[in-house]
């Protein structure tokens, strides 16, 4: 084995063929790889599930499923996106990308990094194999409030399982992180010399470690209070309903956070790159991440403001929930300057990142009204706030995540992608998708509750076109699948800077790069650093 | 390519939102908040267009400056790159002014939860209690309440492959069978609970939503303005038919409302009349029919086939046609930790006798006996 | 201020993660089968338990032989030591989740119950012979959930386990001094008595359940009070039953000879886990017994 200590063996490329290279592989291309290609499976998966709420949706009346069964489709779609589609993706960039841009050889703890890739198939196979189990698959909402989560058939330890399961993969992943940009980073590269992408990430991971284990908490007090008679949630034994939400919801926040960050991250990339300009405020960027970060503890009880907490929670959860909109703010107005008085094109890369920041920034917006209590009595558990989060995971997480494969994809493949095909998708994609959720603002305001197979026939237009909306953004991500299947099969040879605004250690790699990079750390200096 | 697309595409996208949204912005009950009818619903939506119109403010002023760089800083205008990347005074004025709108707005947000709080001095009390799918209503002061229900039409009509178009429904889906009567211009203290899982009620128009929660009571309050009818819908995920426990109340002016009273108390006296007599098989039937029809047919279906697996049969039930013992226990107890609630605390014993009854000799069932109201009595001991 | 040196130990592919997730597949899938009282379950999870044991087994074998013959440099050492250190965090905040529901129903709901607050209404409506105490003997409820006699005094086993702990964090300290001086005999020794504490610890602990379900009918059903009590204690028993484990791993490994006194993090990981434990339990005897 010692002949995998790296030093001086430039060119040590064996490694296993064929399956075996994907089973065992302990290299963080192949491992960001096997991220990303699952990312992309599993948007599908959850896509598909989006698809028959929507198909459900069109027309008031019950159509095409029963009441249970659309339930578990709600259910599913969004433990899908969150857990199979939005952390897997953002990971399959941060392994792929960290170690390049920070020059390092690979992630430091290798053999791990492998774990955690291949937790994720069998997490989903025992999340998903419940939609056939007896009583059918969990439909308590994503949120898995109980009491109603307890009323789960078979299906409960299952997806509890699975939950711990995917905690186990996200908690050594965000390990994994951590221990590499503290203590891989190339000589010369210094904290604040790092990519912004790395810095989110690694506070991304800080969020990841203290709060999965909380979710592993809650669900675990849901499984032994349905099994092992213990009574957290059960107001006849002392306990209480609501604890399970405060438990929740102390993950779940900064989990939206932790959906985001990265996001923000590449957009820090790629808007300096098109704009041929560094990025506006580097430091007030990663001060701006870490308040978001640390804010974001602090803000949980704004999912619960209707479930009537004594006074003074209300006014604190609102006031720091509304802090949330400063540092954000910040960010926001930082990209804008960034492209201020550049020289910008439009790449695909470029679309999709600007598109993000005007539609991330209007569900930020919503945001801000519902973390308005008095307010949010009215819209809590309505269409606007669906319409909120899917503006931020949507148009924001996802957007983002596209912008960022356009953006490097030419780097991993070492081929151009179809700029008029990836072009025709972005449009597609960005004026579908405001049909889709720009009139589920109107819905929810005017009064129609979410998680409903059906509704009053005064929703009927609004849900009409939002359907279609929907239809027309699903089918535009098959041109995506399209556009990323042609681009690993061939296409015009990308050259090693690939953009000419690319500023980066990952740029001064061939494209693609060797299966082993920086084996010599690379000297970093100001010039060499900055994104 | 496409350059010029771009900014027109994208801004021509926002422009129509825009459009859309300060056009309808308006009173439009189906675009926007109702305004409401009681004097917090009505703060409320002046808080929520309020704090609507700062951030379409905001949005306009930083996207322009967005969309003034994708015009004119492009590298095909000959745009060239200035190489500035930082401005501690920029960045302070970002951060300054945002703080100083967000405390504007915390001002009227604080100012209309303190006022919602005080559900002191009532005039009356209602408590309201969510189950799997329809909700109680009892007036603690007059001492008497009820189920409410979806109404009949509606219930046919969405079910799967109903054949019936929810269009010609009147009120498709808002429409129950017993509406909550609430007297105008009384201060209504609302007692929340719930009996199984968390429910919220939710009436648009009285200005809140607040959940109820099995165990605990969360309470709110309204003065309803105008007389009328007012409709919401459970907002809390509470199962498979979530989406359908409609809330109706009627608003009536007082003294309407106390006559309303009168008359709900003398029915009150006539349902529960007749529970120490012998009744005959033919009259549980009927009886039994109507309550199985509002109360179990949710989950065992109207053909008694129930939804297997999460909601058993009764159509050949071990427990629906062996010993009336265990079929009481299970339909007075429940069962904990599935959906079958315990329906001895709501019903009485005559609709408790007529529904065993009914259950027994009911879909290919035929244990024959009866269930007496005096067997439920016993068993309630 | 950048670490770095101009070789990094990279591991060749493995074949050990991917067992390691089909075996927690199995003792996932067949732990939910068995809840399902599905009777292959037990099989199943026990396959499961099998398979993950042996790969712990291949996995840190391997790890330990690569260490042994020097091929970890100072970097790889710290990697492993923030690998171990952020994962002690997750496990502060897992337990952390549980002392949060022992506080939010302590503070909050049993008193709600009992009208506190703004929920008058709450204990007049719903549980009117409800009085709100802790611990919490007589349940809102007592038809589902029964009374108990008494609960476990704090100072009795509960002290007598605390010192136990306390000076088995004392004596596993005393053997790192001996391993950095390379005092093989005393290291043995030491960890030793470490690990004998964390058995009887332990031990102690189970006759204290034993005493709790049939004389006290103190049970994880005794409402949130038995809730409380047996998730937080329980969970700190599987997490001493853990520690214990690895202290007897890294025992057998001092006695044949592994470890330098300038090398030996697998000692340390150890170490950190074992304070770990220690600190935990004095959260709970001061919060949960005690106070
Ligand atoms: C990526 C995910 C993501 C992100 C980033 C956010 C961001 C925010 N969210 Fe969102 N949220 C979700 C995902 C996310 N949310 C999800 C999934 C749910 C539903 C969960 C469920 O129930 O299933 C939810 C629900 C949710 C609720 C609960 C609603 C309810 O159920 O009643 C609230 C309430 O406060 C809220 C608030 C906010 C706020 C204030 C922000 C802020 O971070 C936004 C800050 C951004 C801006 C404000 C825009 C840019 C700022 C400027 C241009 C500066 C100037 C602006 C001002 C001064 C106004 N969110
Ligand atoms: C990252 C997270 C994420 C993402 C990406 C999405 C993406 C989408 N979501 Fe998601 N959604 C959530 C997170 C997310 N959602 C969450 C957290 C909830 C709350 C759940 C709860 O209440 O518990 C929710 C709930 C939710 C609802 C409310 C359901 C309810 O309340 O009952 C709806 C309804 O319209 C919806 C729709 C969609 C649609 C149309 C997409 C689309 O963007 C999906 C587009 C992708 C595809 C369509 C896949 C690709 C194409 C194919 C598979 C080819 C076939 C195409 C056709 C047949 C047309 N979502
Ligand atoms: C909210 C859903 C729901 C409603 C409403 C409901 N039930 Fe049930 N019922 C169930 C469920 C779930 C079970 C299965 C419990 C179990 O797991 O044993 C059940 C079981 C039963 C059984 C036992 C059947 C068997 O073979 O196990 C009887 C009898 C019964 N219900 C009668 C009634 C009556 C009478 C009513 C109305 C007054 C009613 N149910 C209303 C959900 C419901
Ligand atoms: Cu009751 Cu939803
Ligand atoms: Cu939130």
């Amino acid at each position: 084995m010692s002949e995998a200590v790296m030093h001086g063996h430039e060119h040590h490329d064996h490694h296993p063929t064929g399956w075996k290279r994907w089973l065992f592989t302990t290299n963080h291309k192949d491992i960001g790889t096997l991220y990303m290609l699952f990312s992309l499976v599993m948007f599908f998966v959850g896509g598909a599930m989006a698809m028959v709420i929507r198909a459900e949706l069109l027309h008031p009346g019950l159509q095409y499923v029963d009441t249970q069964f659309f339930n578990s489709m709600t259910t599913l779609h969004a433990l899908v996106m969150i857990f199979g589609v939005v952390m897997p993706g953002t990971v399959g960039f941060a392994n792929w990308l960290i170690p390049m841009m920070i020059g390092a050889p690979d992630m430091a703890l290798p053999r791990m990094n492998n774990w955690s890739f291949w937790i994720l198939p069998f997490a989903f196979t025992l999340l998903l194999v419940t939609l056939f189990v007896p009583g059918g698959g969990p439909a308590g909402g994503w949120t898995m409030y109980p009491p109603l989560m307890l009323q789960t058939g078979d299906a409960m330890p299952f997806v509890i399982f699975a939950v711990h399961f995917l905690g186990a993969s996200s908690i050594m992943g965000s390990i994994n992180i951590i221990a590499t940009i503290f203590n891989m980073r190339a000589p010369g590269m210094s904290f604040m010399r790092l990519p912004l992408f790395v810095w989110t990430w690694l506070i991304t991971s800080f969020l990841l470690i203290a709060t999965i284990p909380v979710l592993a908490g809650a669900v675990t007090m849901l499984l032994t209070d349905k099994y092992f008679g213990t009574s957290f949630f059960n107001a006849a034994g002392g306990g209480d309903p609501v604890l399970f939400q405060h438990v929740f919801w102390f993950f779940g926040h900064p989990e939206v956070y932790i959906l985001i960050l990265p996001a923000f991250g590449i957009v820090s990339q790629i808007l300096p790159t098109f704009s041929r300009k560094p990025l506006f405020g580097y430091e007030s960027m990663v001060y701006a991440t870490a308040s978001i970060a640390f804010l974001s503890f602090f803000v949980w009880a704004h999912h619960m403001f209707t479930v009537g907490m004594p006074l003074a929670g209300e006014l604190f959860f609102m006031y720091a929930t509304m802090s949330i909109a400063v540092p954000t703010g910040v960010k926001v107005f930082n990209w804008v300057s960034t492209m201020w008085r550049g020289s910008l094109t439009f790449e695909t890369p470029m679309l999709f990142a600007i598109s993000f920041v005007v539609l991330f920034s209007i569900g930020g917006f919503s945001g801000l009204m519902l973390g308005i209590t008095p307010a949010d009595f009215q819209y809590h558990d309505t269409y606007f706030v669906v319409a909120h989060f899917h503006y931020v995971l949507v148009t924001g997480a996802i957007f983002a995540m596209m912008a960022g494969v356009y953006y490097w994809l030419p780097k991993w493949t070492g081929h151009m992608y179809d700029e008029t095909l990836g072009q025709w998708h972005f449009w597609l994609s960005t004026i579908s998708v405001n049909v889709l959720f720009f009139p589920q603002h109107f819905l929810g305001l005017a009064g129609m509750p979410r998680r409903i197979p059906d509704y009053a026939v005064q929703f009927a237009e609004w849900n009409f076109i939002s359907s279609i909306g929907g239809f027309v953004f699903g089918l535009s991500q098959l041109l995506f699948l399209y556009i990323i299947v042609k681009c690993i099969r061939g296409g015009e040879k990308a050259t090693d800077r690939v953009w000419e605004g690319a500023h980066g250690l990952e740029w001064t790699l061939s494209s693609p790069p060797p299966y082993h990079t920086f084996v010599t750390p690379p000297q970093v200096t100001d010039a060499t650093a900055h994104s | 390519m496409g350059h010029s697309k771009t900014g027109g595409g994208i801004s021509g996208v926002l422009a129509t939102l825009a459009l859309l949204w300060s056009q309808t912005a308006g009173a439009d009950y189906a675009l926007n908040m109702t305004r409401g009818v009681t004097e917090l619903s009505r703060e409320f939506y002046d808080l929520h267009m309020l704090i609507l119109w700062i951030c379409c403010a905001i949005a306009v002023l930083v996207f322009s400056v967005m969309f003034w760089s994708i015009f004119k800083h492009r590298k095909s205008q000959g745009a060239v790159a200035a190489q500035f990347h930082h401005s501690t005074k920029a960045e302070l004025i970002w951060t300054i002014i945002p703080i100083i709108i967000l405390v504007g707005m915390a001002f009227p947000a604080t100012k209309a939860l303190v006022k919602m709080e005080s559900t002191g001095d009532a005039d009356m009390t209602v408590k309201i209690t969510g189950h799997q799918w329809k909700w109680h209503y009892e007036y603690v002061d007059a001492g008497f309440g009820f189920f409410s229900v979806l109404a009949a039409d509606s219930n046919e009509a969405r079910a799967l492959g109903s054949g019936k178009n929810p269009e010609e429904v009147e009120n498709y889906l808002l429409e129950v069978d017993r509406p909550l009567v609430l007297p105008v211009g009384k201060k209504v203290r609302f007692l929340m609970t719930a009996n199984d899982v968390i429910h919220a009620w939710w009436v648009p128009a009285l200005g809140w939503k607040r959940d109820s929660i099995p165990g605990y009571i969360n309470e709110s309050w309204a003065r309803i303005d105008e007389p009328g009818t007012y409709r919401g819908q459970c907002a809390e995920l509470c199962g498979k038919d979530h989406g359908f426990m409609p809330i109706v109340v009627k608003a009536v002016p007082e003294d309407e409302y106390y006559a309303w009273v009168e008359e709900a108390l003398v029915a009150q006296v006539d349902a529960s009349a007749g529970a120490d007599r012998e009744w005959s098989k033919d009259e549980l039937m009927t009886k039994g029919e109507q309550v199985y029809g509002t109360f179990c047919v949710a989950c065992h279906q109207p053909n008694g086939q129930g939804i297997p697996p999460a909601f058993p049969a009764l159509a050949g039930s071990v427990i629906a046609a062996g010993p009336v013992a265990e079929h009481l226990d299970r339909v007075m107890n429940g069962k904990p930790g599935t959906a079958m609630a315990a329906f001895g605390a709501q019903l009485n014993d005559v609709d408790l006798a007529a529904v065993t009854t009914y259950e027994r000799n009911a879909f290919g069932n035929n244990a024959g006996d009866v269930v007496q109201p005096a067997a439920i009595k016993a068993a309630r001991k | 201020m950048s670490t770095s040196t101009s070789s990094y130990y990279l591991p060749e592919p493995s074949h050990w993660p991917i067992l390691g997730s089909i075996g927690l597949f199995s003792v996932f899938a067949g732990a939910a089968l068995w809840l399902n009282k599905a009777g292959v379950g037990p099989m199943v999870m026990g396959i499961g338990l099998t398979i993950f044991v042996y790969m712990l087994f291949g996995w840190f074998g391997t790890v330990i032989r690569e260490s042994e013959a020097g091929i970890f440099n100072k970097q790889v050492d710290i990697s492993f030591r923030w690998g171990m250190f952020w994962f002690i965090v997750s496990e502060v905040m897992f337990f952390a989740a549980f002392f949060g529901a022992l506080f939010y129903a302590r503070v909050l709901a049993v008193p709600w119950l009992g009208g506190a607050g703004s929920e008058f209404s709450t204990h007049q409506f719903l549980w009117p012979e409800f009085s709100p105490s802790w611990p919490m003997s007589v349940m809102p409820d007592p038809s589902t959930f029964s009374a108990y006699k008494e609960v476990i005094p704090a100072f009795g086993v509960p002290a007598l386990n605390t010192a136990i702990l306390l000076s088995s964090g004392g004596t596993v300290t005393i053997a790192h001094w001996a391993l950095k001086r390379n005092n093989r005999s005393a290291l043995c020794w030491w960890l030793f008595a470490t690990l004998s504490l964390g058995f009887l610890f332990v031990g102690l602990q189970a006759m204290e359940y034993a005493h709790a379900y049939s004389e006290l009918g103190l049970t994880l059903k005794s409402g949130i009070y038995g809730t409380t009590f047996f998730m937080l204690t329980g969970f700190h028993g599987l997490h001493v039953t853990i520690g214990a484990t690895m202290l007897t791993v890294i025992w057998l490994r001092s006695v044949s000879g592994h470890f330098k006194p300038d090398h030996h993090f697998g000692f340390e990981a150890v170490a950190w886990y074992w304070h770990f434990v220690d600190v935990v339990w004095l959260g709970l005897f001061v919060f949960v017994y005690w106070l």
